[in-house]
């Protein structure tokens, strides 16, 4: 189990993980915040301090502290997509589309905790945390942070090694049609199926918990503005009456303006924890259907390449017995397609195996999320409900007052 | 002064199928869905074996608290006694009901062929002279509501229902006489609650009269120059005693149309007060009166924004506790989904808690829907006491009235003064005197004399009138305390019983997820 977990869902801007006192037990631990504005107009952004606290060696230092923007972390989750295939890579929150809300508290705050809760995850996973790209993105200085997320731009994002595959691709595809095997091959494993339906169907219906909880977090804003506005019209009606009864309408109109205030707070509080776990949930989910495409595209060569090598090998055979003088290098090529075949099966099989890892952990990981999710939901309920309880409790001594007067 | 009975202007939507029905399992009980495709949120019982089954669903009494000390009656809602506080009305029970569709004789219609209306069984019980049952026509109501006003000039009188010009084509008619059969009713009780139009003849005879109403309907002077019953011309032409009229019917308003000829004088007065040079000679001098019809006309302005608000704050209440319904409902879904397609234990610890913060959510919700419907109730009285205005003003448009009939006498007997002491000058120059002269100011003395009586009614009138707005205003001031201070407590009450509810079912989940928390908290 992963010892250093139970963050995700965090809202304050610290992790919560403080540096443990034994100098034995290895620990990195990160913490996004003090998001900044920077540039102007259009070029504007928002920078992130992202600080790092590590006792590992290969980091420099106890302690280090850089500053990332948005397109940073992506060029990290892209680096750590394409390395670590069958690996449900954390989610990232999304781009903003629509401008002006782009720089609101609210969604800057948001999407301060979700990359909190991103870099986190990366850095307590067993294999992704041993990431080199990890480290640059931690520790590198600014200038060289840009020049390595500025390289990766363009269409040719892909090496020269993936560029041959795509060609490769592209043939074996050909060999297809040629050859009438037009269908795409699928793997057939049931208890895989299952799978993939079930991550299917999830999706819909967290994308709905989803949907209702982001209305929920609307109404309650709504209450609060409509309290405020009664609040008022009450004081001003009160200030029609007289003495005692008058004062008790100006009391409960401040009291309704006070709730008003308490409900926008609530708000927030579901906005953060409660709206945004359930959206990461969603995320996560896209991120193994991310996953299951590589699976299938791994699947896929693997299997081209074992059937072009069985060709070649008939082929092979054939020229051997014919005593041909190409045989020799048609030896040459079959091995050379023999190694690239066990590699893409080891691909795929790998890809397997840590999905299968994946899984269980991504199945307590959003069962200890949720929890979390709902406790705080749960919470700030309660909390709401007490306080609007005492506010109007607090009213009904005056009240008492006005009927004996 | 107040009713209790509810009608907001909207009501709360009926509530969504799923979330009636749904069957709620003991938080602490293992789930398990039924095996079938259907939606298992209707069952109580699952057919699927091995596990427990949804254990029995949570009374509906579990979410409706009862409100605490003292303010029952606030909270209650019937429409027996309209008041919060003890009626000394007559009638204990009031009720409209059982609407028919009934044909109008044809022979007595002015449009041949005939037309349908609608009659409603009113039903009344009164303190010590039994039960009794009629039917009424909403004509019927309109003739009540002008008797009462011309009887009780000067009384804040419950304004009646409106008359709805729009036909069947915007509402279902069914809708609509349901609406207007509730509208009905409250006026009715109203109307027996007020201290002094409740004990009136005119809503006696109303509630008891079995057959045709016996009250005069107001008739416009139209109908009745179609009629041939009013001598309009030589009215119009200044001819003729004003004793045509009585003088205690001069104490009338002149709006009723019975005297097209006053209707005219007195217009012409009150456009002679508004542009003329000269000052009347009776004016509106009660400062005490005008001070209080300013604070009024305050009280007006506050009631209406107040009752906009009151019915936002209705709304906004009952859309959050729709959407945690909603919500509730979307993680029964969830759970029902992952305990189907689990695979790892963590899948079913997860679809629990999932069902424990649906069970959590949708019982929150049931308890905003009671907490609305109550929340109603009491500000509605916010809504009542707005529609009462209309009744103030009517009641100030009484004095005013009654003020400017006096005006014009006054004036009309300074002019007739005027006429008589020309006359009489003229007469006195000729020798022997004039014969014609001498009999017209004979004619013209006695006019005076019995105008002189008239002005005399309607001074009567006048501080009749005023008395009532006086005794009005203080009742209004006195009920609308107690009413509103009702309502304060009802509202707060009834929201603290919510809250109170709220934070225990929250509570519970909390401690059930306690486990998930964070240990820095």
């Amino acid at each position: 189990m992963i010892s250093t977990t139970s963050n995700s869902g965090s809202s304050s801007s610290q992790s919560p993980r403080s540096p443990s006192a034994s100098q034995q037990q290895p620990f990195l631990s990160v913490t996004v915040t003090d998001p900044v504005k920077l540039g102007n107009g259009v070029q504007a952004y928002i920078s992130y301090r992202v600080i790092t606290k590590t006792n590992l060696p290969e980091y420099q230092g106890q302690e280090k502290i850089v500053i990332r923007r948005y397109s940073d972390f992506v060029w990290l989750r892209d680096r750590l997509a394409d390395k670590y295939k069958g690996i449900f890579i954390p989610p990232l929150p999304e781009k903003s589309t629509v401008e002006k809300f782009r720089f609101s508290a609210e969604f800057i705050e948001m999407r301060r905790q979700a990359l909190d809760i991103f870099i986190n995850r990366v850095a307590s996973h067993p294999e992704l945390k041993q990431s080199e790209d990890l480290r640059i993105f931690l520790q590198e200085d600014e200038e060289t942070m840009e020049r390595a997320r500025t390289q990766e731009t363009g269409i040719f994002k892909k090496k020269p090694a993936d560029f041959m595959q795509l060609f490769k691709d592209v043939q074996s595809k050909v060999t297809d049609v040629v050859l009438g095997k037009e269908k795409p091959i699928e793997e057939s494993n049931p208890e895989y199926e299952k799978l993939k339906h079930y991550i299917f169907e999830l999706e819909d219906h967290l994308a709905e918990a989803q949907k209702q909880a982001f209305r929920l977090v609307k109404r309650h804003k709504e209450l609060g503005q409509s309290l405020s506005d009664f609040g008022k019209a009450i004081k001003l009606l009160g200030a029609c009456e007289g003495d005692s009864l008058g004062k008790a309408f100006s009391e409960l109109g401040s009291k309704s303006e006070f709730l008003s205030l308490k409900l926008q707070k609530e708000a927030h509080n579901l906005l953060m924890n409660f709206e945004e776990p359930l959206k990461d949930y969603v995320r996560a989910v896209q991120s193994i259907k991310a996953t299951m495409v590589d699976r299938a595209n791994a699947f896929r060569q693997q299997y081209d390449l074992a059937e072009t090598t069985k060709l070649k090998e008939i082929n092979l055979d054939k020229l051997m017995l014919m005593r041909s003088e190409r045989a020799g290098e048609a030896e040459f090529e079959y091995k050379e397609l023999k190694a690239e075949s066990e590699e893409a099966t080891r691909r795929y099989q790998s890809i397997v195996k840590l999905m299968s890892e994946e899984i269980v952990r991504f199945q307590e990981q959003k069962t200890a999320d949720m929890g979390l999710a709902f406790h705080e939901f749960a919470k700030g309920q309660e909390r709401l409900a007490k306080e609007i309880a005492d506010a109007w409790r607090s009213l009904i001594p005056k009240l008492e007052k006005c009927s004996s007067s | 002064m107040m009713g209790s009975e509810t009608h907001f202007s909207f009501d709360p939507p009926p509530p969504k199928e799923d979330l009636e029905t749904l069957a709620l399992s003991d938080p602490l009980s293992a789930v398990d869905p039924p095996s079938d495709g259907s939606d298992p949120l209707l069952h109580s019982t699952s057919p699927s074996s091995s596990s427990s089954s949804f254990p029995d669903p949570p009374s509906y009494a579990d979410v409706i608290f009862t409100p605490f000390n003292g303010t029952t009656s606030a909270a209650t809602s019937s429409s027996t006694s309209p008041d919060f506080r003890p009626s000394t009305s007559p009638y204990l029970r009031i009720s409209v009901s059982d609407p028919q569709k009934e044909q109008q004789d044809a022979s007595t219609s002015l449009v041949p062929g005939g037309n349908t209306y609608v009659t409603y069984l009113i039903t009344t019980e009164t303190r010590d002279l039994g039960r009794f049952g009629v039917r009424r026509r909403f004509r019927d109501f309109v003739t009540l509501a002008d008797r009462l006003a011309e009887s009780y000039r000067g009384h804040f009188i419950p304004p009646r229902p409106d008359k709805s010009v729009v036909e069947s084509q915007v509402m279902q008619k069914q809708e609509f006489v349901e609406q207007r059969r509730s509208a009905l009713e409250k006026y009715l009780l109203r109307l027996a609650a007020h201290p002094v139009v409740g004990r009136s003849d005119e809503l006696a005879v109303f509630l008891k009269a079995q057959g045709r109403l016996p009250l005069v309907r107001s008739v416009d002077v139209a109908s009745r120059v179609l009629d041939g019953a009013a001598r309009l011309p030589s009215q119009l032409f200044g001819e003729g005693p004003v004793a045509a009229v009585g003088p205690e019917d001069v104490g009338q308003p002149a709006k009723g149309g019975r005297d097209l000829l006053r209707m005219f004088r007195e217009l012409r007065q009150s456009v002679a007060n508004d542009w003329g040079g000269g000052r009347p000679l009776v004016v509106e001098e009660d400062r005490e009166f005008l001070e209080r019809k300013e604070k009024v006309q305050d009280l007006e302005q506050q009631l209406s924004t107040a009752s906009q608000q009151a019915e936002a704050l209705v709304k906004a209440q009952q859309d959050i506790g729709e959407t945690t319904g909603e919500l509730g409902l979307a993680f029964f879904k969830l759970g029902k989904f992952e305990t189907e397609e689990a695979v790892y234990e963590s899948q079913r610890t997860r679809a629990a808690d999932f069902k424990r913060l649906a069970t959590a959510a949708v019982r929150a919700s049931r308890s905003y829907r009671e907490l609305n419907a109550q929340s109603v109730k009491h500000l509605d009285i916010l809504h009542e006491y707005l529609g009462m205005m209309l009744a103030v003003h009517s009641a100030f448009s009484d004095r005013s009235n009654a003020l400017l009939t006096v005006q014009t006498l006054m004036s009309d007997l300074s002019s007739l003064h005027t006429r008589a002491k020309r006359l009489e000058a003229a007469s006195s120059k000729i020798f022997g005197g004039d014969r014609s002269r001498t009999r017209k100011v004979e004619e013209l003395k006695e006019t005076i004399r019995i105008t002189e009586d008239a002005k005399l009614c309607a001074i009567r009138e006048y501080e009749r009138i005023k008395e009532n707005n006086r005794n009005e205003l203080e009742r209004l001031d006195r009920e609308r305390r107690d009413d509103f201070l009702g309502m304060l407590k009802g509202f707060i009450i009834n929201q603290i019983g919510y809250a109170d509810k709220a934070a225990s079912v929250w509570a519970q989940v909390v401690e059930e997820t306690s486990r998930y928390g964070r240990e820095r908290d």
